[in-house]
């Protein structure tokens, strides 16, 4: 499928995924990593995706240019922990085909 | 010993709405919640966010969706146990059970129902090795007891909302307040955040941006903090209490121990029927339970309290038989007098 890109996750335990994504059903980088069951239910994607509780936390590996952080995105990263400076919120990254490619690595859980 | 009908474990949505259907069944419920305020999630989280998937209402803020919530189930009088977390679970030789809190309430009921969400909302705690050993020793999570600060010296470390609006309060309390925060931005209603910077220009806070908290000092108690100021030496703060207020997280906690099915971090339960988990009279509902298919969605949750309920009546009168019937015909009695019910049509001749 042309719409699917392949990206490689890193979980908590230290073990790469290399997954399929589709680009083409608004789901972001968190509802990638849930509908692998990559990290535990409960313990990812808590808020839902609104950038209000920091679960989804990644650090980005590549070097993909991806979307600008918003307000909210950026005030949560300022109160989450295991911050670093390539870290990012799962839910606020949506999939598209620029993505083909991505490493990330999940952030340890707060 | 609070006694009720159905216990029900968690304030959210679905636990509010299960007050209400078994009001219908004339069941009196009793909520406990570890959050001070009813609304779960709703409230917590996201009070201000609209939802868009409530049956008729095209959009509801969550916090309205929850003060609604409260308005329709009133008339049941439901008790709250708030800001309590639901510990430990025993099963009495009647059949009921004892529900204890963290602080030792004890509640007795012959059903359960857990509507717990996530899980308690618990502080999130700060990564800083040693702090395990100062908690109730000059750190704290949580604000319980403002008196506690009186003439001492505060660090106070977060950059939203409740760490303005503390630093803010604490200044007429404490002998001082040190505001430390990661960024020089902070997250928080404006005049709160206004209020601080004026605090801040008389003097009467110390803020410290940005920085970090690293290290907690002292022996038996909190004597200072060690903190990293961006492009300084690290330097220490005397202060007699640290109070690190990064918000709240889910954790479903205590309930994992009560010998219930756990799968997916939630609490599996028998869909085809009743919503009960593997220990019969303790039903799990809403966001917490799992079963094939399940959805995390409020209106599911409204729905699995609903069957609940029936459930739970059988459960509690083996012998009555009960015919469901619509809220337009039978109208709704309250326990406390009230009743509600459709206007009558006027039979009336017209001259």
């Amino acid at each position: 499928m042309e719409q699917d890109v392949t990206i490689k996750i890193t979980d908590r335990e230290g073990v790469m995924h290399e997954v399929v994504a589709p680009t083409d059903m608004a789901m972001n980088l968190m509802e990638v990593v849930r509908s692998y069951e990559l990290a535990p239910e409960g313990t990812i994607g808590i808020c839902g995706g609104m950038a209000m509780c920091a679960s989804c936390q990644c650090y980005v590996k590549s070097n993909h240019e991806l979307p600008e952080m918003n307000d909210d995105e950026d005030a949560m990263l300022a109160e989450a922990f295991h911050v670093q400076e390539n870290s990012r919120l799962g839910c606020q990254i949506q999939m598209t085909p620029e993505l083909e490619g991505l490493e990330v690595e999940l952030a340890p859980e707060s | 010993m609070i006694q009720t009908d159905i216990l029900i474990i968690g304030a959210g949505p679905t636990g509010l709405f299960t007050v209400f259907e078994a009001g219908l069944l004339k069941l009196r419920c009793h909520l406990i919640d570890a959050l001070p305020q009813p609304g779960g999630q709703c409230s917590e989280i996201y009070p201000k966010k609209p939802i868009y998937d409530i049956p008729a209402y095209p959009e509801i803020l969550a916090g309205d969706l929850t003060k609604n919530l409260m308005e329709q189930i009133k008339q049941f009088e439901p008790g709250f146990t708030l800001g309590e977390r639901a510990d430990t679970i025993e099963k009495q030789d009647d059949g009921t059970f004892i529900v204890t809190t963290n602080k030792g309430t004890k509640h007795q009921a012959p059903v359960v129902a857990i509507a717990g969400g996530l899980g308690s909302f618990e502080p999130r705690k700060p990564i800083i090795p040693n702090i395990i050993d100062f908690e109730d020793k000059g750190v704290e999570y949580m604000i319980k007891e403002p008196e506690l600060y009186r003439d001492k010296d505060v660090v106070i470390a977060g950059g939203g909302d409740s760490a303005l609006d503390w630093s803010i309060f604490l200044t007429d309390v404490a002998k001082s307040v040190t505001l430390i925060h990661r960024r020089n931005e902070f997250r928080g209603a404006l005049d709160s955040v206004e209020k601080v910077q004026e605090l801040k220009n008389l003097g009467k806070i110390n803020l410290i941006t940005p920085a970090e908290v690293k290290a907690v000092l002292g022996k038996e108690h909190v004597t200072g903090v060690v903190v990293e100021e961006t492009g300084k030496e690290p330097f220490i703060i005397d202060t007699d209490h640290f109070i690190p207020l990064f918000g709240l997280a889910p954790k479903l906690g205590p309930i994992a121990n009560w010998g219930l099915e756990i799968e997916k971090n939630a609490i599996k339960v028998n869909n085809a029927l009743d919503y009960q988990t593997n220990v019969e009279g303790i039903y799990a509902i809403g966001d917490v339970n799992i079963y094939p298919g399940k959805l995390k969605l409020i209106l599911c949750g409204f729905h699995e309290a609903t069957l609940m309920c029936q459930s739970a009546y059988q459960r509690i009168h083996p012998d009555k038989k009960y015919v469901m019937k619509y809220t337009t015909v039978g109208g709704v009695d309250g326990f406390d007098g009230t009743r509600k019910e459709a206007p009558k049509a006027v039979v009336k001749a017209i001259q």
